[in-house]
């Protein structure tokens, strides 16, 4: 993999083994009838749906796997042990950490992004220190720097957007100073899917001084992420969102950092040694795993990387890329819609607003054709104040979509007209 | 299968195109806020109550057809009536949205084309935001209402 790109490919060229019907075979629920008409699973930016590789990978797991890893001694217990290992070595190479230690295994990227702000942001910021975010973040990447904030009596900044949903990046800049001490960034944003120049930032940041906190739970199913190109210091993202199962994700984070910081939660696994004057920490990331961690569900995103990788990152992001211009001609070219989000880098993302009509009722109506999308304010609501709107009706892109989805997207929203006409 | 004009019949979208005693009543002795996050619904409903009578209604807000149709019903519907009785008509129209009700319910009027709702559970919050929020203002609560 080339450590520069983290941007989507581009070019149609690269793409010509790309099968996207071969590849809708692997995903068992995309011969789901809804309503009597074939699925249209355009809400992938809030879950993506799994191939057969992961499902088998959960079963094979509890069939012939199951046992409590770095425990016990006995044959069942190894296999699990090396199977969760060899799990974080996938993750490492796939995000391009230096080490695997690096990798910590969480409930998902909501629980990355508070461990960080528990054990790094409780140690590193205090009262009158500042901590930086943008005006598209998700709630899940405010809310625990508010609570941070008010706890430590630190100030909570935002770097404000364009019209387009773009970052305003010298404003950003500008904002960057000596009291902050933590920035924490979306890479892709989930309401608007803009990709940030995170590159940028993090450079910017880090002359400061500060330290860069990145949700890529939107960026990892659609980019070539590397961190160490990136040069992040924290990155976090879930296994739901890439093809992996619900309850499963992870956090980057560079190991002396890492090494650091306090432990999230106590418990077993995350010790080396207890008596009941003093407690002897486990060494990274085993310090941060307290307690028997979701073993099955390592085995099911390991089996996502896998599987992901069998295809290529870059033709996944080459076809995803296709579909969104072609939904944004398609889409926009509609009477009475206005695009949300019309930033020049995008991924996976299409979120739209449609004259009087609220995004619910084009839910309900497009859900009558078996179209699914997500309506509502996204877990941003800030993003739609932003824009002056209570809510996007929004269509996000995996590799198994395909453009006559976007097209039954695209009747489903002419039916909505005629109803409202 | 439900459908789509059980849901959204004429007189819905009429209503929420053009909604009835949509102002901010002047006179109002009663009013509450309704919220539903879930899709940013939102709003205001004024009473002005003579004793225990409604005299005058009036609500403002955004919100999806349903909701907004249901609130202009609404204040139709529960104009000039006491208290009790608008919360008899509520309860009447909650048991015809979630499917609840026994049948045709002559009382209900005009509000029994709401009755496609029920074959919709995720809009029941819509059609019944109003009506609880009618029910704060009735009861003189001060805080808002929220229907998640």
């Amino acid at each position: 993999m080339s450590a520069a790109a983290a941007v989507p490919i581009r070019g149609k060229a690269a793409n010509r083994s790309f099968d996207v019907e071969r590849i809708r075979k692997d995903f068992p629920i995309l011969q789901t009838k809804v309503h009597g008409h074939p699925l249209v699973y355009l809400d992938n930016a809030a879950t993506s749906q799994k191939p057969r590789a992961v499902i088998d990978a959960l079963v094979r797991y509890y069939e012939g796997e199951n046992a409590n890893i770095h425990r016990g001694v006995h044959y069942l217990s190894q296999i699990a042990t090396e199977e969760f290992e060899k799990a974080r070595e996938t993750v490492r190479a796939f995000v391009n950490a230096a080490r695997a230690s690096e990798i910590i295994f969480t409930r998902g990227t909501t629980e990355a992004l508070n461990l960080v702000a528990q054990t790094y942001g409780k140690t590193n910021v205090g009262a009158g220190d500042e901590v930086l975010i943008t005006a598209m973040e998700h709630h899940s990447n405010i809310v625990p720097w508010q609570m941070l904030c008010a706890e430590k009596g630190a100030k909570l900044r935002v770097a404000p957007m364009n019209d387009e949903g773009e970052l305003l990046l010298a404003k950003y800049e500008k904002l960057l100073g000596p009291k902050t001490k933590l920035v924490a960034v979306g890479h892709v944003s989930n309401a608007l899917g803009t990709i940030n120049p995170l590159k940028q930032m993090i450079a910017a940041a880090h002359a400061k001084g500060a330290v860069v906190v990145v949700d890529g739970a939107q960026a990892v199913p659609h980019l070539k992420v590397d961190v160490q190109d990136l040069d992040a210091d924290f990155y976090a993202f879930s296994g739901h969102k890439m093809y992996g199962p619900t309850g499963i994700g992870v956090l980057y984070g560079k190991q002396a950092l890492l090494e650091a910081m306090p432990p999230y939660q106590g418990g077993g696994d995350m010790i080396s040694s207890v008596t009941f004057e003093k407690t002897t920490y486990n060494k990274v990331p085993h310090k941060f795993e307290a307690g028997t961690p979701d073993m099955a569900g390592v085995a099911g995103l390991m089996a996502a990387i896998d599987y992901m990788n069998g295809i290529g990152i870059e033709k996944i992001a080459a076809h995803e890329h296709e579909l969104l211009e072609y939904a944004t001609e398609v889409i926009g070219a509609i009477e009475g819609v206005r695009l949300i989000g019309t930033a020049r880098e995008k991924a996976g993302v299409l979120s739209f607003v449609l004259d009087e009509v609220h995004p619910h009722d084009i839910g309900t109506i497009l859900d009558q054709q078996g179209i699914a999308v997500r309506t509502g304010h996204h877990c941003a609501q800030p993003v739609m104040e932003r824009f002056s709107i209570p809510a996007t009706v929004r269509a996000s892109f995996a590799m198994y979509n395909t453009k006559g989805e976007i097209d039954a997207l695209a009747l489903g929203i002419r039916k909505v007209r005629e109803v409202f006409a | 299968m439900p459908e789509l004009r059980d849901l959204y019949q004429e007189v819905i979208l009429e209503h929420s195109k053009a909604p009835r005693n949509y102002k901010a009543l002047e006179s109002a002795n009663y009013k509450a806020e309704g919220y539903n996050p879930l899709c940013g619904d939102r709003f205001t409903v004024y009473l002005e109550m003579d004793a225990d009578k409604i005299r005058e209604i009036g609500f403002q807000g955004a919100g999806c057809a349903i909701s907004k149709a249901s609130a202009s019903m609404m204040t139709q519907s529960v104009k000039g009536k006491t208290k009790e009785e608008a919360e008899k008509i509520f309860h009447r129209f909650h048991d015809l949205v979630t499917g609840h009700g026994q049948g045709e319910d002559a009382e209900l009027g005009k509000l029994a084309v709401f009755s496609g709702v029920s074959e919709f559970p995720m809009r029941v919050k819509c059609a019944t935001l109003a009506w609880h929020t009618l029910e704060a203002a009735l009861e003189g609560k001060q805080e808002k209402v929220s229907t998640e």
